[in-house]
């Protein structure tokens, strides 16, 4: 039986739903040489603000179990550079280019969204308002349902492309986000963007991070990061872009069956850089496994008849 | 092109309590090798270790002409280096490489100085193999805790490397740090005579040699070790602060423009 895997989500149409998550693919022609950019569903390329940053000094990562920190700093070229050096490389390549887009203020995201909007080969705008180490910007705007609504809204005024925030998992309710980013104009929702974290070497007493905190990825969120997905499919009605330590088929799986219509693979490639023909394997398999013809038939298919969901929060 | 293989282990030699060499059949990888230029390893299939570590090659092994594969030199300090310590032959371990920028093979009449210390030995090997081929008169300047933490040596003998050593506890050569002999090689030097220095192991070491080598005069290349994520340029971790014109230090890649670097270009002060 022949399966499609190819997915729409927010307007964009995908070869299949495993995107190359920010942060954790360069811009993207930083791999062309090892994995063919077209076969992947897209690429989410490193957080992009107006102009150039530096980030933090290094140490910049440290392992954790199953899991990593990483407090970089959205070291990058800036949003024109981009545009001209490595746009243009990326659509040659035939990806499907998704930008992570940053700002220190409401502003600066609506300059960085316009500048996009006029060129060619962006496929969709991901609202990066969830970045947890930085001082300005970032989480700032995505742990307040305000500051949430200003940013969508105001990239969606001077944007024609499609807009997806990426919301932060520091947060209570994570479907309120969901549900104040759709309210402002959101064509979908990414989530989870890491968690804030520590270590600490205790010989000498110091952060093992030189930012002293940052964010937590890989296996080790990924029970979260699917509980998170299941509570905003089931609040709201909006797609979802699900991640958070994904790093085999089945985990991609979990976040499609809680509703996911996509999926954004990071800390994985680090391990494997040749990860996504794995995926596209194991995802046809299951499919034609379940009798399934389109990926769309397993959105949200969680089955949670005669099962009490108690929320714990309150 | 870098290739992901699933090396076997082919031998396992320990060569004290801390330091092992890793032979792996990984020929793909290493008939691609450049003296300076680096492997990602995983030993174990599971999430925790989670990441591959970065190792410089250490040998392309041949059989006749025929290249088999590659060994690493391993000290075991974390994790990933206990379990690269404890592995058996048949074992497989992920190798995806050959990364990074290599060293620069100078050409007689300039000499080469190589400055190990410790487990930055590494890199010396494929480049010492190079050299001699180019016919460039080279010496390795070695240093280590004692005499039992010093390596290959014979090795370097039979590819016609000149040997210098020193030892913390003075066990073999002279004792103290390697830059001791180091900096006497340099005033006693022929002007005339060009010389360039590669340096590789701890910061501290190879700062010294670079501003040794920056009041004599000489050129110097260091091998960087950074903590990396990827390997491949994807997740902007290693940087290093480097300062190729005026204006301010930019943090670069190691894995991509590195992790050979001009020492002169390193603003050491930042590095931490
Ligand atoms: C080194 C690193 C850098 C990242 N940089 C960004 C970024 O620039 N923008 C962003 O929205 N998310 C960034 N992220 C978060 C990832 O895109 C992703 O949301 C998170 O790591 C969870 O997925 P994973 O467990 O598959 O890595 C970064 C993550 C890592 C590990």
């Amino acid at each position: 039986m022949s399966v499609d895997l190819s997915v729409d989500i927010a307007g964009l149409h995908l070869r299949n739903p495993f995107i190359a998550a920010s942060g954790c693919f360069g811009y993207g022609v930083e791999y062309a040489d090892l994995v063919d950019l077209s076969t992947l569903g897209g690429v989410a390329v490193k957080g992009l603000f107006l102009d150039a940053r530096e980030g933090h000094p290094p140490t910049r990562i440290v392992e954790t179990p199953s899991g990593m920190l990483n407090a970089i700093g959205l070291q990058g070229i800036g949003v024109r550079r981009f545009v001209a050096e490595k746009l243009p490389l990326l659509r040659a390549h035939g990806a499907v280019v998704i930008v992570n887009i940053c700002g220190s203020t409401i502003d600066e995201y609506a300059e960085v969204a316009r500048i996009l909007d006029d060129a060619d080969g962006v496929g969709a705008l991901e609202v990066n308002i969830s970045c947890p180490n930085i001082k300005k910007g970032g989480m700032m705007f995505g742990c307040s349902l305000q500051g949430t609504r200003d940013v969508v809204a105001a990239v969606r005024r001077v944007t024609r492309r499609p807009v997806i925030p990426k919301l932060t998992p520091n947060v209570t309710d994570v479907a309120s986000f969901a549900a104040a980013a759709r309210d402002a104009g959101a064509d979908a929702v990414s989530l989870v963007n890491t968690f804030l974290a520590m270590a600490i070497d205790v010989e000498t007493r110091r952060p093992k991070l030189s930012n002293v905190v940052g964010g937590l990825s890989g296996p080790a969120i990924r029970p979260i990061a699917v509980r998170m997905v299941h509570e905003c499919r089931q609040a709201v009605d909006l797609p979802i872009i699900g991640m958070g330590g994904i790093m085999t088929t089945g985990d991609a799986l979990e976040f499609i069956i809680a509703g996911a219509t996509a999926v954004q693979v990071g800390t994985a490639n680090f391990v494997d850089p040749f990860i996504w023909n794995k995926l596209v394997t194991g995802l046809t398999d299951y499919l034609q496994r379940h009798g399934l013809a389109t990926v769309s038939d397993l959105v949200g298919t969680l089955d949670i008849t005669d099962r009490d969901t108690v929320w714990t929060s309150s | 092109m870098p290739l992901d293989v699933d090396a076997v282990v082919v031998s396992n030699t320990h060569l004290s309590n801390d330091y092992n060499v890793l032979v792996l059949a990984a020929p793909a990888v290493a008939s691609q090798v450049q003296p300076g230029q680096f492997v990602m390893v995983k030993p174990g299939v599971g999430d925790d270790p989670l990441l591959r570590r970065p190792f410089s090659v250490f040998e392309v092994l041949r059989d006749d002409a025929r290249v088999t594969g590659l060994s690493l030199l391993n000290k075991r300090v974390g994790v990933t280096t206990r379990m690269l310590f404890a592995l058996t032959p048949g074992d497989r371990i992920r190798c995806l490489g050959p990364l990074g920028r290599p060293f620069s093979v100078t050409e007689p009449p300039e000499r080469a100085w190589m400055v190990a210390g410790g487990v930055g030995l590494a890199p010396f090997a494929t480049l010492a193999a190079a050299l001699r081929e180019r016919n460039v008169k080279t010496t390795l300047f070695y240093g280590g805790r004692s005499a039992t933490d010093l390596f290959h040596l014979d090795e370097f003998r039979q590819r016609g490397v000149s040997l210098t050593l020193a030892t913390d506890d003075g066990s073999r050569g002279v004792q103290g740090n390697v830059t001791v002999p180091l900096a006497r090689a340099f005033c006693d030097a022929d002007r005339a005579t060009p010389i360039r220095v590669y340096a590789c192991g701890p910061t501290a070491m190879m700062r010294a040699v670079t501003e040794l080598a920056a009041t004599h005069g000489r050129a110097i290349e260091v091998s960087l070790e950074q903590v990396m994520g990827c390997g491949l340029g994807g997740c902007y971790s290693c940087v290093i602060p480097v300062q190729r014109d005026s204006g301010p230090a930019r943090l670069v890649r190691s894995c991509l423009d590195g992790p050979v670097f001009d020492g002169g270009t390193v603003v050491w002060e930042q590095l931490g």
